[in-house]
């Protein structure tokens, strides 16, 4: 080798290139090959799934709507300050007129009202209103027939609002995703009986919390069995633990209805074996108990089997060793073989608490109103309330808080090792 | 654990069953709600619980009407159809691009593969309301939302995941010098793909294609958003009978879900079990 070298300078290839550019080469091949394998897999999730989330980033700040069907007010406002305490001038509502002219032949001003009227409830009436009124106006003089119409039209703070969402792209949704908003003086939280979201978010953690923590007292011992039963026997076990993990969570969550409703089969069993009196059945769902005791139940595989996994790899000779000098049986239980299973604690914790936060189905069909999660906010304001601005500012905060522990999930476990059943 | 010394001190005796009859108890936790709806989805009458007729073992307090009114009335059968023709045409696309992509991943130099990675196992990971959220309104946008293939798309990508995981998880057992054996006798990369790596890696492709049928076959909330009435499948109308309506119908179909999820569940495990015969013969 080295006399190769010493003797004509680069060490040369079959084809007479030298054999580092010849490796290059091969090397760059061998990556082309392996992207063109990925790419169509790449570009499919890219375009079904990652522009879709691109696109609720958008939404959550996009603020289009106002500066396309008052172009020319907005342009009007401009001159505007809304500190002097006065509505604007004529030349405002006479580009208002102008503006609503247009959005009134396209039907786009109640969509406008409906927008402004989450930052300023009554607005969308106000526009309502003025669109039936805005084409039998005469001309000129167009403030003393819009107050005329209606009086609010004066009021300082409705020309407020348009002048703040004027322009295109707005903090407000996410502003109002935490429960705050702008008032008088600039940004400020919401009065006290408006707070909902940033309650719903400590519930939905709190929730969660707990219903990690339950799947942790119930699977640390299954799985702690499983380990360490004789193969043939866990394998049987096991069985009882991958059931309800290929079960439909719909099939799940209308058993639990099953079992916890007021005329269900706990409530029945405890009428009839004397437990419970016929008028004081227990309460089990349509509230928190409910949530627990269901999500608990559906995650509960997901923390099994890590945990079982973690726990498949901790010796059996190293509790042995620690018996063997002198330690007691719970010693050596916490001071040995416990900490070889925080580990797979967790893993099994962060994937249950993750899966947990974002759970939708469940808390819905037996939550009932104490029982809800964010989902079920952001869920109500894409189909029913239509706030679809709010329920992306939403989504974009709970997707902040996951991709933090997806990141401490790949830290403890690594994302290329998950394993499934 | 396996079993106890003679020696056992009488505490450790109670620790040992108690500790089993703790387990119990929580294996009880986990499959008797799962038990108990097949009972009582043969009830003859409209109740969610037990009659008397059924504790005492009575025939006429069971009976096959549920299942009938599931097999007869054109709600049920038409989500049924739905779900037929969304969820197979899903596993198709995300088992087909998925085995690529895993394949591709398996390479011994593939650069950003972090990167790459985790933009492809992060259906998974995203909440699937946000998913369906984000969808809803691209879909829309583009004029999908509402649609068959909009459906179908959206689940083939909640469905890759799973695919890339349980093909890359076979493909660390595969023996790479096969394909270059192959190659050094003359076969081109397609044949040697088909005849060489395909049938060794097939159980992973065919546990990951079981996985993402599942993850189609039972997905209601990206449903709920991205299809539209004539896109209602089973759980769908499951969710929306449990919501409103509530029916024993329901119980029948979750008995037959449940069937489909045991064969689905014994198909995986002997899938499994092939699997390790196989890499237990191949060396490497």
């Amino acid at each position: 080798m080295s006399e190769t070298t010493a003797n004509t300078g680069p060490v040369l290839a079959a084809d007479g290139r030298p054999l580092k550019v010849s490796l290059a080469r091969a090397l760059r091949r061998q990556k082309m090959r392996a992207l063109l394998l990925i790419a169509p897999l790449l570009l499919f999730i890219v375009v079904t799934f990652l522009a879709p989330i691109g696109d609720m980033l958008f939404r959550s700040v996009e603020n289009g709507i106002v500066p396309e069907t008052l172009p020319l007010t907005v342009e009007a406002l401009e001159d505007w300050n809304p500190d002097d305490g006065e509505a604007p001038g004529e030349e405002v509502f006479a580009a208002l007129h102008a503006d609503l002219l247009v959005a009134v032949e396209a039907k786009s001003h109640t969509r406008l009202g409906s927008r402004l009227n989450y930052e300023q409830p009554g607005i969308s009436s106000l526009f309502r209103k003025i669109g039936r009124r805005v084409e039998k106006m005469d001309e000129g003089n167009y403030k003393a027939q819009f107050l005329e119409a209606d009086e609010d039209w004066a009021d300082v703070e409705v020309w407020r609002t348009v002048k703040r969402f004027s322009s295109d792209y707005t903090a407000g949704y996410f502003l109002a995703s935490v429960d705050m908003g702008y008032g008088p003086g600039g940004v400020q939280m919401k009065p006290e009986d408006e707070r909902i979201y940033l309650f719903l978010m400590g519930r939905t953690l709190l929730l969660s919390a707990v219903i990690t923590l339950s799947c942790v007292l119930l699977g640390y011992p299954v799985a702690f069995l499983l380990a360490n039963l004789p193969l043939r026997t866990s394998n049987m076990l096991m069985i009882l633990v991958l059931l309800p993990f290929w079960t439909s969570l719909l099939v799940r969550t209308s058993s639990w209805i099953v079992l916890l409703q007021q005329q269900g089969v706990i409530n029945d069993t405890l009428v009839a074996i004397g437990i419970l009196d016929d008028l004081g059945r227990l309460e089990l769902m349509h509230n928190q108990i409910g949530t627990v005791v269901a999500m608990t139940h559906i995650l509960l595989p997901f923390m099994i089997l890590p945990l079982y996994s973690v726990m498949k790899t901790v010796s059996p000779s190293y509790v042995r060793a620690a018996k063997s000098l002198g330690a007691t049986d719970w010693t050596a239980f916490w001071k040995v073989y416990f900490p070889n299973t925080v580990p797979g604690i967790g893993a099994g914790a962060v994937l249950v608490f993750i899966l947990s936060i974002g759970y939708y189905i469940t808390p819905e069909l037996v939550g009932g109103t104490s029982g809800i999660f964010i989902s079920n906010r952001i869920a109500y304001h894409i189909s029913s309330s239509l706030n679809w601005g709010l329920a992306a500012a939403l989504g974009v905060f709970m997707l902040a808080v996951i991709l933090v522990f997806y990141w401490l999930y790949d830290k403890i476990v690594g994302i290329d090792n998950v394993k499934l059943g | 654990m396996a079993a106890l010394p003679p020696y056992a001190s009488p505490l450790q005796i109670t620790w040992h069953y108690g500790f089993r009859f703790i387990c119990a108890l929580i294996f009880l936790f986990l499959i008797l709600p799962i038990l108990v709806i097949l009972p009582l989805s043969f009830n003859a009458q409209d109740f969610f619980t037990f009659t008397k007729e059924m504790l005492a073992l009575d025939p006429d307090g069971y009976s096959l009407k549920h299942y009938k009114d599931f097999f007869t009335n054109s709600d049920w059968q038409t989500a049924l159809s739905n779900s037929v023709r969304i969820a197979p045409m899903a596993t198709l696309l995300s088992t087909s691009l998925g085995t690529l992509a895993a394949i591709g991943l398996s390479q011994s130099h593939v650069p950003y593969r972090g990167a790459i990675m985790a933009i492809l196992i992060s259906p998974m990971i995203v909440p699937l309301i946000i998913s369906a959220a984000g969808m809803y309104f691209f879909y829309s946008r583009i004029g999908m939302q509402g649609t068959y293939w909009g459906v179908v798309l959206a689940h083939a990508a909640l469905g890759t995941p799973f695919v890339i995981i349980t093909v890359t998880a076979t493909l660390v057992g595969f023996d790479k010098s096969l394909v270059r054996a192959a190659a050094n006798l003359g076969a081109n990369p397609v044949t040697t793909f088909f005849k060489v790596q395909m049938p060794l890696i097939l159980p992973g492709v065919i546990s990951g294609g079981l996985f993402a049928f599942i993850t189609s076959f039972d997905e209601v909330v990206v449903v709920l958003f991205v299809g539209s009435a004539s896109q209602k499948t089973l759980p769908w109308q499951m969710f929306t009978g449990l919501r409103e309506q509530i029916s024993p119908t329901i119980l029948a179909v979750a008995t037959v879900l449940v069937t489909i999820s045991i064969i689905l569940l014994t198909t995986l495990e002997l899938l499994r079990r092939r699997s390790e015969r196989i890499r237990g013969l191949s060396p490497g």
